[in-house]
């Protein structure tokens, strides 16, 4: 089967800084996957490139087998993305920014597929609202919806639940669990472990552009040991 | 081509949320300066025979007002979305940058036909006037309107800050627009300055505009549009190419 996510040597030089060196990585259809790492490892650098905001500097990056480059329509159209910073279009209401979004995809207005992600994503009763007089959770939600808009078999939620509170994060993960069974791949980027341990089947850690560790979530954990005291020792290797 | 459309009325409704402040001030503004030039000028100055100062003023403010409002149209949007970082939303998407291209020059565009329109209609209540060539008219109106929408497109791209795009709209456009003719003939000017206007392409676009009302103009309408047509190509050309490297936008 291709797999939803497919990464072959993998670089990527900024100016002064080489944030992915090398990254080889396969992500299969239905997962629920973690790519976990410290701030500056490469994590969001990885997922613009796969969402096409990022350009490689040498390998290449599929999502469901296209080339985001060469295949960029057909490998957008396959991703949803959650991006990490909380960014909105302060012209427009919640119900006009997921329209105006289904229809960059390509997709006709679907009242009722939008009104299922407002319902879900508990958004009902702010459809109308402008996206500015959204709380910083609500607008967290709307980012979630737009991602799934178009309904796409894989989601990227690059650190969806920073500075959300518990009840967000609950119904959140419970709905992307959901998502999940229904067969879309999931890729997260989180600095709560926890979720990523409770949530995810299989873990990559980038440190410094370089994959240090993949694996399944239950082979890093033989032991007794909780991820985060295994990434803290992942992390700490090679120091000193 | 629903992606296209999308854009297109996304970028449509933007300004049309803000009418007071997209088109109507810049209407406003056009009819305080009919106001006070007519008034003070109309019984000292006749740059063409038969035609009033009022009358030849209007075709240059209907399209300062066109073009520095297509201007403002792409260059505010693309610095906004890039600052408030909500330029992902059609960074992310299957977007071609051709699609992109259109849908953000066409929304300019029409604003600022909007805007020249209204410009028009305030005017008709100063003096009459009547148009020789329409087809001059909507010519050198949307080439002139399209490349000020692609140079707000260059400069919103190009911008990191607002500052940088009030320095290109202080220092570039506002000078190109107000030596260009809008207020004057260039007859009137000394013969140095009249080979320096002869530099300014927006010089042949205001000029090639006011032939198509009067039938006459500084030079020909022909000869206008062989300088118009290759800076509006030019301008598609690199704006285009900024969106297909990616420039500013894909790192």
């Amino acid at each position: 089967m291709t797999p939803a996510i497919c990464v072959r040597g993998l670089e990527k030089a900024f100016s002064h800084v080489q944030a992915l060196r090398g990254v080889d990585l396969e992500v299969g259809q239905g997962e629920f996957f973690a790519l976990l790492g410290p701030n500056g490892a490469g994590k969001t650098t990885l997922i613009s490139i796969l969402a096409g905001l990022a350009r490689s500097t040498a390998g290449s990056a599929e999502v469901m087998g296209f080339d985001v480059v060469r295949h960029y329509r057909e490998a957008r159209r396959n991703l949803g993305v959650v991006p990490q910073e909380l960014v909105f279009d302060p012209f427009f209401t919640v119900r006009e920014t997921l329209v105006f979004q289904a229809g960059y995809f390509g997709l006709r207005r679907d009242d009722a597929w939008i009104d299922e992600l407002l319902s879900r994503l508990g958004l009902v009763d702010k459809a109308d609202t402008n996206m500015r007089r959204l709380s910083g959770g609500m607008k967290r939600r709307v980012l979630v919806a737009q991602a799934l808009v178009h309904r796409p078999p894989v989601i990227v939620l690059d650190e969806p639940t920073a500075g959300v509170d518990v009840e967000l994060r609950q119904s959140l993960w419970a709905f992307i669990r959901q998502l999940n069974t229904q067969g879309h791949t999931v890729l997260l980027t989180t600095h709560y472990l926890e979720e990523a341990e409770t949530l995810c089947q299989r873990v990559a850690m980038l440190k410094e552009g370089r994959i240090v560790a993949l694996d399944s979530t239950a082979n890093l954990l033989t032991g007794g040991k909780d991820l985060e005291s295994v990434f803290l020792h992942i992390m700490q290797e090679g120091r000193a | 081509m629903i992606g296209f459309c999308t854009l297109f009325k996304k970028e449509i409704l933007r300004f049309w949320k803000v009418l007071l402040q997209t088109v109507a001030a810049p209407i406003l503004t056009a009819f305080l300066y009919l106001l006070i030039f007519s008034h003070v000028l109309e019984a000292h100055v006749q740059v063409y025979a038969n035609v009033g100062y009022t009358a030849f003023l209007m075709p240059g403010l209907v399209m300062m007002s066109l073009m520095q409002n297509a201007f403002a149209n792409t260059s505010s949007s693309l610095i906004q979305s890039k600052i408030t970082g909500n330029i992902v939303f059609v960074l992310l998407p299957p977007l071609s940058y051709t699609e992109f291209f259109l849908a953000y020059i066409l929304a300019a565009l029409l604003r600022g036909l909007l805007i020249g329109a209204g410009v028009l209609a305030v005017g008709l209540l100063f003096t009459d006037l009547e148009i020789r060539h329409p087809l001059w008219v909507w010519i050198f109106a949307c080439l002139s309107g399209g490349v000020f929408a692609c140079v707000g497109m260059m400069a919103g791209i190009w911008a990191d800050k607002f500052d940088h795009l009030a320095g290109i709209q202080n220092f570039a456009i506002m000078p190109l627009t107000f030596l260009s003719g809008v207020f004057y003939s260039i007859h009137s000017l000394p013969v140095f300055w009249q080979q320096v206007s002869h530099l300014n392409p927006v010089f042949y676009m205001i000029d090639g505009f006011r032939y198509g009302f009067f039938g006459v103009s500084d030079i020909s309408p022909w000869q206008g549009l062989g300088v118009v047509v290759p800076t509006a190509l030019v301008c598609a050309a690199w704006s285009l190419w900024m969106l297909r490297s990616g420039y500013k936008l894909r790192h």
